[in-house]
């Protein structure tokens, strides 16, 4: 594997883990504030195919991404009015929410374009290009450094950067604002927020609200970004990656980033080496790509390093008693 | 004092829960331009006017037998089992293995065989999490979750890299052995002379169905093992004070929940396919979740959700054949059933309850 290889995967990882960043980011706000939430997936998928859709019909890539965040937002509505208002089970309303939009996105999309469930592909402004950042030509021809900045760092859309940006932003939310420590409080002991005349109801739904927009552009990044378009059932699974991301990172903004960039790897690991051949015995791409899973499991069950989430996590709050 | 009559909690709280998912069903369809009444009328005629379509609904509903049963049982016991999808297609490795590997001379032989094998195989899967859960504390939603992904990854590999029989294209295993193929029920009627579901892959697992619920319903109510999964299901402290153990209840519970999802292979495996093929389960073990929402974690409930199920699945079948409504409506109305019985239970339940204490009041007056 040469360097300019490694430079390419490196770059393929970064690609693949932003909507995975995104959407771990996402349900790290949700289940901080001790709402649970495996409706990550239906979200990305709902707002992928109303940013496609949006981003078809006015060919402007941003105003897709409004709709994604718009189309995301409704799901984590229906989330939050289920599991906070009606205090119904977290888990239930999500896997009806993965289907809700599995379904609707399709039946929808029929409705509107005739392709099957695909949108037509998009092209120009219509989807978030690459933007090269400044001096990247100009420092090409620099031994490492320059093809580090120029094919590594520089040449993502807009959007990848947004996902990085938020890695900081989120730590400084939760760990340096009130909003952030109330957040954090709600989903530890909800009734101590309530006793100090915070509204638990509304934190919660802020927390479910702001999952809803990360979603909606990790959604809009994969019709827009890292693909020309909506695609059936196009989130492949993302959303629970993104979940498992979010276990191994302990519920944590730095190790998020650090947890989806190593998933982000093992997939582009796994598209670019189908058998990956050790010496010794060949790993095949299977098993890459179920890696994610079985890691969450590992760290899951405190093999290694014991993964404790929020304590109020999953419970609905009943004010009187 | 109870807020509410018997009746009222179990029969019309889901009752208008179902209303609102269909009557929201029925808005999405207005929504893409098609008629809700013609749309049923394609479903109905479709699924259930002829015995070719009934032969499919039962088809269908058979599969949704076993695994809304299967997240039922598991939900006696407090558990949420996800893993339906993962425990079936691992079922259906074990069904694939028992048929292939052991030379059956006949299908009555080959069934119990090929049921241990499906049944051990879906319970093995879902043991891990359990035993996960019991002693890691690991949530076992999650886990159930990982294995889904984890079952898919396993079967892609088996199926492309040591099943595939040489020089086949398409990861399946090799067609079963002829003696081992399940008799349908169409086959079992025109032996006694009655011309029924032609070609149609309903077949004798159908009735191993109809047992299951009711060992099921006698094993969650009329035995030692059922009272202590549901008592352990209602309170986990009350449970250990009690002397029951969390771990025994936790495991056994996901053991029996996983088998019968595993169970679910005899019908679409051995019963249909006759092979093993990628992705066999084709969201069956979701289904289940529905299934037993609906079904109010009762076995008769179940039988009758998984077969409303069983007849949207053909129904949608048919809709997509004769009308411009994609299948992918059955997933909407899924989804709608699962979100107003399961997590907007209270929207429902809420109302009711008030609307009933004040008729109570009203009389006391």
């Amino acid at each position: 594997m040469d360097f300019p290889t490694i430079i390419q995967i490196l770059d393929s990882a970064v690609r693949l883990m932003t909507p995975l960043l995104l959407a771990c980011l996402a349900g790290l706000y949700s289940e901080r504030a001790g709402v649970f939430d495996i409706g990550l997936e239906g979200k990305m998928l709902m707002a992928a195919f109303t940013a496609a859709s949006v981003a078809y019909a006015t060919g402007s890539a941003w105003l897709g991404l409004c709709a994604g965040i718009a189309g995301s937002l409704a799901l984590s509505l229906i989330h939050g009015m289920s599991s906070i208002t009606f205090r119904g089970n977290q888990l239930i309303s999500g896997v009806a929410i993965n289907f809700l939009a599995s379904g609707l996105t399709v039946l929808l999309g029929q409705k509107i374009f005739g392709l099957g469930g695909r949108t037509p592909s998009l092209e120009g402004a219509a989807r978030f290009n690459e933007i090269t950042l400044p001096f990247a030509d100009a420092l090409r021809p620099v031994p490492v450094i320059g093809p580090i900045y120029a094919d590594l760092i520089s040449g993502h859309s807009v959007l990848v950067y947004l996902a990085f940006a938020f890695v900081p932003l989120t730590w400084w939310v939760l760990y340096r604002t009130r909003f952030g420590l109330r957040l954090r409080a709600v989903g530890e002991n909800p009734a101590s927020v309530d006793t100090a005349g915070v509204s638990v109801t509304r934190l919660r739904y802020a927390a479910v609200g702001i999952c809803g927009v990360l979603c909606g552009i990790a959604g809009a990044y994969l019709a827009t970004g890292i693909s020309a378009g909506f695609v059936k059932e196009m989130s492949a699974g993302r959303g629970y990656i993104a979940l498992a991301a979010l276990i191994f990172a302990k519920w944590r903004p730095w190790s998020a980033l650090f947890a989806t960039f190593l998933f982000g790897l093992l997939e582009a690991l796994a598209n670019r080496y189908p058998n990956l051949d050790l010496g010794i015995i060949t790993v095949p791409s299977m098993f890459m790509s179920a890696l994610p899973y079985i890691l969450t499991v590992i760290i899951l069950a405190g093999f290694v390093g014991r993964a404790i989430p929020p304590r109020a996590g999953g419970e609905p709050y009943v004010k009187e008693r | 004092m109870e807020r509410m009559p018997k009746w009222a909690d179990v029969v019309l709280t889901p009752l208008i829960s179902l209303v609102l998912a269909f009557a929201i069903s029925a808005v999405v369809i207005l929504a893409i331009g098609e008629s809700p009444v013609e749309a049923l009328k394609v479903m109905v005629e479709g699924a259930l006017f002829s015995s070719y379509g009934w032969g499919f609904t039962l088809y269908y509903t058979t599969n949704f037998i076993f695994t809304g049963l299967a997240v039922m049982v598991a939900y006696h016991a407090g558990l949420f089992n996800i893993g339906g999808e993962g425990q079936a297609a691992m079922g259906g490795l074990g069904v694939a293995l028992m048929l292939l590997f052991v030379p059956w001379p006949h299908w009555a032989l080959a069934l119990p065989g090929a049921m241990i094998g499906a049944a051990a195989f879906g319970a093995l899967w879902a043991l891990i999490p359990a035993w996960l859960q019991a002693k890691r504390g690991s949530h076992i939603v999650i886990t159930t979750i990982m294995f889904n992904f984890i079952a898919a990854a396993l079967l892609n590999y088996v199926l492309v890299n040591l099943l595939r029989p040489v020089g086949k294209m398409d990861p399946a295993t090799a067609n079963f052995p002829e003696p081992t193929h399940l008799p349908s029920i169409s086959d079992l009627l025109l032996s006694l002379g009655i011309e029924w579901g032609k070609n149609t892959p309903v077949n004798v697992t159908f009735f191993i169905a109809l047992a299951a619920c009711l060992l099921v319903w006698l094993l969650i109510w009329r035995t030692r093992l059922g009272y202590e999964i549901r008592a352990f299901g209602k309170s986990e402290p009350g449970a250990v004070y009690a002397g029951i153990s969390p771990t025994r209840i936790t495991v056994i519970a996901m053991l029996i929940s996983g088998g019968l999802a595993g169970l679910m292979a005899i019908n679409n495996v051995m019963g249909e396919a006759e092979r093993l093929v990628l992705n066999s389960v084709e969201g069956a073990g979701f289904i289940g979740i529905a299934v037993a929402l609906m079904g109010r974690n009762h076995p008769f409930g179940v039988l009758l959700a998984a077969f409303l199920f069983g007849f949207l699945y053909q129904g949608g079948g048919e809709l997509a054949l004769w009308t411009s409504i994609p299948r992918e409506l059955i997933v909407v109305i899924q989804a709608l059933v699962i979100l107003f019985t399961g997590a907007l239970d209270n929207m429902v339940r809420m109302p009711l309850e008030r609307l009933f204490m004040a008729l109570r009041r009203k009389k006391e007056a």
